[in-house]
């Protein structure tokens, strides 16, 4: 498949929501751990040799579970083939624990959920729509469509 | 540079549902002639088909960093998607119709992370500043707290564009599912209680309570989902009546201008979080 390699590597480069040199032992049966600069940048987790420019590699973190192995090790799986770990090493638990809390809330779906909850948060509490100010309330992007029942139409 | 290509491919064909989907040509890059293909748009992430009914994608354009704008082509409804980096590439596109070129020149100049991060937050910030309006003279005790609280153990801006989330809203209370690993323990710090103070204590029931996990392999779905259930967020408490709970004198309440004392005020809101919780807990 494709993809924007270029571009991928310029946004490893961009200020990123945490960075630090883990352990990482890839999913493959015989993979090592190995030290890696490890950067998270809006829904990527770049991996680096230390010092080096271009990451080895990016994982895209949508449709991943993220679980603890213990108490400095946490994984990241991807749904469509579960049983293949990626594993972290950190150096202390709290660090653990941050990049545990980071990985989750760096995927859009999780981003898109919690606007939907505070979108129809807002809308119970006020009656208004707060995406109709920006006009941008039938955004597919933002539509409520978790089960929960929709949005009322705006009061004309 | 790899990248986990047979999951990203995934996130194309699951069942989240994409945000918007259509024909467009596709101008190639080094053979420049329009293809036409079928794309997917979904979060950040425009994938192309080779026909609507592939399995696979043939590609992916991450759309991070990136502007789209109307072009100059010979060809009509044509727009293109340009990188801000050295050397980058540009996608030429084309619609087969000016309302069809419109759409999703629209939907993906607002496709980027940044973008839906940006919504959140400001959405995130009118409610708190709803709820602390709907609490009165808590809301001048809270954003005192708030300074005080640069201290908690888990900054979450750094480096970041924009910095993700200030430190006085990492505790996050209105954020659903999944995301109190790291929220301060409810019990250990005031500020906290009284953060969660309409009762929207999203903490798994499993989850780490004093920051660590009951057990090791806690299992946190990062698409927001507990353990593969749905999950509903839980109620949100009725609006207090002046005098409801209050044994003390009649001018004292958890909502009233003469709960000066910080400590009662606390504790009442600590003993409402902790009975909503225990409430919630049992319905899940």
């Amino acid at each position: 498949m494709r993809f924007n390699e270029k571009e991928l590597v310029s946004l490893s480069r961009q200020p990123s929501e945490r960075a630090a040199e883990l352990g990482m032992r890839g999913p493959k049966k015989g993979d090592v751990v190995k030290k890696r600069l490890v950067k998270l940048i809006v829904n990527f987790l770049f991996y680096f040799r230390t010092d080096e420019e271009e990451p080895v590699g990016a994982l895209l973190l949508e449709q991943c579970r993220v679980e603890r192995e213990d108490d400095l090790a946490f994984s990241i799986a991807f749904l469509d083939e579960a049983e293949r770990k990626y594993l972290f090493e950190c150096d202390t638990q709290e660090q653990c624990l941050d990049w545990i809390d980071s990985i989750i809330k760096a995927s859009y779906e999780f981003m898109r959920k919690n606007l939907i909850f505070y979108r129809t948060e807002i809308h119970r509490l006020t009656g208004k729509d707060p995406l109709e100010q920006y006009g941008i309330s039938d955004e597919t992007r933002f539509q409520v469509n978790t089960g929960l029942p929709p949005l009322p139409a705006p009061p004309t | 540079m790899k990248l986990n290509e047979r999951s990203v491919a995934h996130y194309a064909t699951c069942e989240s549902p994409p945000d918007k989907t259509g024909f467009l040509f596709k101008k190639g890059e080094r053979n420049t002639a329009y293809h036409r293909r079928w794309f997917i748009l979904k979060g950040n992430m425009l994938f192309y088909f080779e026909e609507r009914e592939s399995k696979e994608p043939i590609g992916v354009i991450v759309l991070e960093g990136c502007t789209v704008e109307l072009c100059e082509s010979a060809e009509e409804f044509a727009f293109a998607i340009k990188f801000d980096c050295a050397r980058a590439r540009i996608y030429k596109m084309a619609s087969e119709s000016q309302v069809g070129m419109e759409s999703w020149v629209k939907a993906l100049s607002r496709a980027s992370f940044d973008y839906m991060r940006l919504v959140v937050r400001e959405l995130e910030q009118q409610l708190e500043e709803l709820q602390e309006g709907a609490w009165g003279v808590q809301g001048k005790a809270k954003s005192s707290r708030k300074q005080q609280h640069q201290h908690q153990s888990r900054p979450k801006s750094t480096v970041s564009t924009g910095g993700a989330l200030a430190a006085s809203s990492s505790s996050q209370p209105q954020v659903p599912p999944a995301t109190s690993t790291s929220s301060q323990p409810e019990d250990a710090q005031p500020q906290t209680g009284l953060a969660k103070e309409n009762g929207v204590a999203w903490s798994k029931p499993s989850a780490l309570t004093n920051g660590l996990p009951e057990t090791p392999g806690v299992v946190w779905e990062a698409d927001g989902s507990a353990r593969g259930d749905s999950f509903r967020p839980p109620p949100v408490p009725p609006r207090r009546r002046g005098g409801e709970g209050s044994a003390q004198g009649s001018l004292e309440s958890p909502v009233s201008p003469e709960t000066v004392c910080f400590s009662k005020l606390h504790d009442w809101y600590g003993k409402e979080v902790a009975e909503l919780r225990i409430e919630w807990l049992q319905g899940q």
